[in-house]
Parts: structure tokens; sequence; C-alpha cells
């Protein structure tokens, strides 16, 4: 059984594997074992009845703060009314469908310029230098740049341009402006990915005479890419709920379905359940990048090179 | 197979920032003998071999592999790392790739040699070096013994003219040095021609034909083994010589 630096510290009896008769050797536990467990258990139970009750204390005195708030009775009404709630919710998850599609597509051309971006400021040799300072350029501008300025921009300056054969779709402007920004934020997880990786490897494939460009794609960028895994799933994270911004060029997602419902009643509810949707669909995306992440701590605390 | 030199350097000067690290550097190396080199940390072993695979540029003299010289900047540095075979201290495998992967990398995409082919060879070594049944390992799953075998397989896989070992043992328990010196020997039977620099006296004293002894990135002394480590010439060569016997290192 591994037991973790982590775990280590607050282990109960039931990590210690070795139980009675089963290393069958005859132990018995001591006495002092077991006053040392019966011990470890009654603190737990003492931190669990604790943390049980400071949670209700909070939600309680959350409640009240709430409840007792002088606008109140109005709030609940424009924010939280049920049959706007039941009204708004299909129409909802049918915008929804265009974020999650927006999010695959922009998802995957993210990686790829990011990657592109990457590896072009990482390029040696005077002939790259253009591709270097475009890169470069390219990075700082985007990085800068507020995603919602980003995206007036595009969706509604490219369309005013009047140009012959550019597309005015709103949806396909709004995912090009979203991997605009988001291929900036990428290229430079990718490059601190790159970075990270000890020149001693790249000195390792040179010996082997691999050229500078095979050292790259066999062995730096193999492992920069999966050391990079929790920090890029985080701006895929940002990036699904930032697919909601698309609705500003009129593109019907889910938050612009909820705008739709807002206008005709003056009635906010739909941008909670819009919210609450957003939110719903973002955890699991979460809990995998922390899952994830833990997979690579542990490998690393076992002593893995990676 | 004449005797001309696999490796000779003349007048190799390095400079790191302001400081000298090799100055006037002279070494020849003939076919299928093993050159040791010793000296003090810091004393410019590690640059000397880096120096002698292109890892760092020189600032003056010339090296040449087999009569080319390899310092012209007009010589193709990759081709010339493809004919030197190089083990480092840290044994730098892959850790990203299993071990078959670490060794077949290099002839598969640089020797254009086909999978099954590179992959026969790397057995062949692996089984040599009694390694067989660790092919299918991540190099994290195995001891540094083992990784710096497997580093020295990766380093024979492309038939080098010329082996480099970076202080190979420096970096390893003291009961897994021997495994890994045992290999060096049979290189050796083998007839490789090997540079190395070591800390280990007693292992350069059986193995090497000839050994130097680096100072302050000079090359103080150099003869055979009888030579330096039996009637040493330069004082600072028997300072450190007395020094190594005191550590009980010889």
């Amino acid at each position: 059984m591994t037991v973790t630096k982590a775990e280590s510290g607050h282990g109960g009896s039931d990590d210690n594997g070795d139980m009675p008769g089963a290393s069958g050797d005859g132990y018995v536990p001591s006495q002092r074992r077991l006053d040392r467990e019966r011990y470890k258990r009654a603190r737990a139970r003492r931190a669990t009845a604790i943390a049980a009750l400071s949670t209700l204390v909070t939600a309680v005195v959350l409640y009240l703060v709430v409840v007792n708030a002088p606008g109140w009775p109005r709030t609940k009404e424009t924010f939280f009314d049920w049959q706007y709630a039941r009204e708004a919710f299909p129409k909802v998850l049918e915008g929804l469908w265009l974020n999650v599609r927006l999010l695959l597509i922009c998802g995957v051309a993210v990686l790829v310029l990011g990657m592109l971006i990457a590896v072009a400021r990482t390029l040696r040799g005077p002939v790259f230098f253009p591709l270097r300072a475009l890169a470069a350029a390219y990075t700082d501008f985007f990085r800068g740049l507020p995603l919602i300025i980003n995206l007036m921009i595009v969706v509604l300056g490219v369309p005013a341009l009047r140009l012959q054969g550019v597309t005015v779709d709103p949806v396909l402007l709004g995912g090009t402006a979203l991997t605009l920004t988001y291929s900036a934020y990428v290229a430079e997880v990718f490059r601190a990915g790159i970075e990270s990786v000890h020149p001693s490897q790249r000195a390792a494939a040179r010996s082997l005479g691999l050229t500078n460009r095979q050292a790259l794609r066999h062995v730096v960028l193999p492992q920069a890419v999966r050391r990079q895994v929790p920090p890029l799933l985080n701006d895929l994270v940002s990036l699904q709920k930032d697919t909601g911004l698309v609705s500003i060029g009129g593109a019907v997602d889910a938050v612009r379905a909820a705008d739709i419902i807002v206008g005709r009643s003056l009635n906010y509810t739909p941008y909670i359940v819009a919210g609450l949707v957003f939110v719903a669909l973002t955890i699991p995306m979460t809990r995998l990048t922390d899952w994830v992440t833990a997979r690579m701590d542990r490998r690393r605390a076992q002593g893995g090179a990676l | 197979m004449s005797d001309a030199p696999v490796l000779r350097m003349e007048s190799v000067r390095k400079t790191f920032g302001g400081s000298v690290v090799l100055r006037d550097v002279d070494l020849e190396v003939a076919p299928h003998t093993v050159t040791a080199l010793i000296g003090a940390s810091g004393s410019g072993k590690s640059t000397l071999l880096r120096c002698a695979n292109l890892l760092e540029d020189i600032d003056d003299g010339a090296i040449w592999l087999d009569g080319e010289e390899i310092t012209d900047p007009r010589v193709d540095q990759d081709g010339v790392r493809r004919r030197i075979g190089v083990v480092f201290q840290a044994y730098n495998l892959f850790p990203h790739m299993t071990v078959l992967e670490n060794i077949t990398l290099a002839p598969r995409r640089v020797h254009g040699v086909s999978r099954t082919e590179a992959e026969a060879r790397a057995r062949e070594l692996l089984e040599r070096l009694g390694l067989a049944d660790k092919a299918g390992e991540y190099p994290d799953r195995l001891s540094g013994g083992q990784q710096q075998r497997v580093a020295i397989v990766r380093a024979l896989a492309v038939r080098p003219r010329l082996l480099l070992l970076d202080e190979i043992t420096a970096a390893l328990d003291p009961e897994l040095v021997g495994e890994v010196l045992t290999v060096v020997r049979d290189l050796k039977e083998d007839g490789m021609t090997m540079v190395l620099a070591t800390h280990e006296m007693g292992f350069a004293r059986d193995v090497a034909d000839q050994v130097c002894f680096l100072d302050g990135g000079v090359v103080l002394e150099h003869g055979t083994a009888e030579q330096i480590f039996g009637d040493p010439q330069q004082e600072r060569t028997q300072q450190f010589l007395r020094r190594i016997v005191e550590a009980g290192r010889l």
C-alpha cells in the first residue's frame, strides 16, 4: 500500500495495513496501538461534528442575511421565479448545445494554434526571426486585449467591412474571436512546458545525432505537453464558460436564449438558469482537471521524472 | 584499420564568461584504446568531453574526428554527433519512453533503420548487458545502475566510432557501480574506443591505456596508467593522488 505524504499525516486505523492475523505471524496488536487508534477515531468524530455544526451555522446566517434584506421580496420575484425558470430551462438547454459545439471546435483549434505559436517562439536561427517576432507580438497583443472587446471587433467589425466572401455568421466570427484570444493563453502554457524540460534532455537527444527539430518533436514536446495537461484543462474550463460571450453578436446560445425571455418578461430568472447550467457543465471538467493533476502529482511523488 | 587517432585535440581553449575552463589542451586518442581523464571537480573533464561532442563551441584550437576537422563551422554538426556516443552522469534517459523506445529512437529517426531491425539490435544489446526483461519498462522503474546501463545501450545502438563517458558512476550508489564498470570493461574487450572522465581511480588504473590528469583546465600530465599512478612527475598530480589514497579511493 502506498501512503503518500499528504495522507500519512492523519492516517486512521484503516490504512495501517498490518491487521491482526493478516501477516500470519500471530501478531496481536498491543494495548498501546489500540489506545492510539481509539484516540484517533474519537478525534476524527469530533472533527466531523465541528465541521457539520459550523456549516449549518454559516448556512443559517447567510440565509437570514439574504431573506431579511430590505429588497428580498422583490429580488425573489425577479430572480427566482419558478414559473419563468421552468419556461427558460428547455430553451437554455437548446442554446447550450451551441456552446458545447463551440467548445469542442474552438478547443481543438486553440490547441493546434497555441502549439504552433509556442513552437514558433522557440525556433532558432536567423531565418525564423520574423516568425518568432510575429508569434511574440501575437501573444502579447491577444493576452492583453480584453476578450469582450476582441469579440466586438470581430463579430461586429468584420461584417461592417462588407467584404466579399467573408462570413457574417456571428457563431463563426465569435468562435474565431475566442480562438484568437485563447490561442495566446494556451501558447504561453505550451511555451512554459517546453522551457520546463531540462536542457540535459535536449543535450541527450542532440548527442544521439537528432537534429534540433527531431529533438523538439520526439523528446521535448511530448514531455512538455504531458506536464501542462492540468493548466491546459484549466484554460479549457475557462473557454467553456466564455463561449457564452458569443451571444453579444446575436448567436442564440444558452445566454442569448435566456436573454430573449428576459427581454420579453423583464424577469431575470432565465439568467440564473443559464448561469447554473454553465456551472453544471463546468463542474465535471473541473473535477477531471483535479483528478489528472492529483494523478500526476502522485507519479512525481513516487520518484517519477515526469 | 590504421593507427591514425580517432580523436585529436590541439590547443583547445574554452571559456565560460570570464573564466578559462580549458587552456591549451592537446589530446590524442588511438583506435581501440581507453583514455581516462582524472582530476578534481571543476578541472575541466566534463567540458572537454562536451567540446569533443560539439555540445559546446570551443573558443580556440581544433578538434579532429577520424582526420576530419569537426570544429570547422562548415561541418555538419549533427553528422559528427551521429558518430560519437555519449553517456552522461545523470543518465538523461527520456522519461516518457520505454527502455526500448529510448534505445531505438536514434537508429530509427536518425539512421533510418527499420523498426524491426532497430528493436532486434536493441534487444541483443540489452541481452548482453543483462537487461533483456526491462525492454518494456519506463526508466523510473529501474535502479540507477540499470538506468545507466540502458543509457550505455542507447549510446551503442548507433554503432558509434567513439564513446564518451562522463562520470557515469558518480550518481550511483556504491553497490551499483560495479555492474556499470563491468560493462565498460567488456566494451574495451570488444575494441570500443572510449574517453572517460572518472573519479574511480582503481578502475581508471585497470582499464585505461592512457591517463590524463587535468588541473585548472590544463592537461598537466599524461601517460600510461602505470606512469601516472605509479610514478607521477608533477607535484599537483602527486598531491591529487595522495588525497585520493587518503580518502580510501585507490
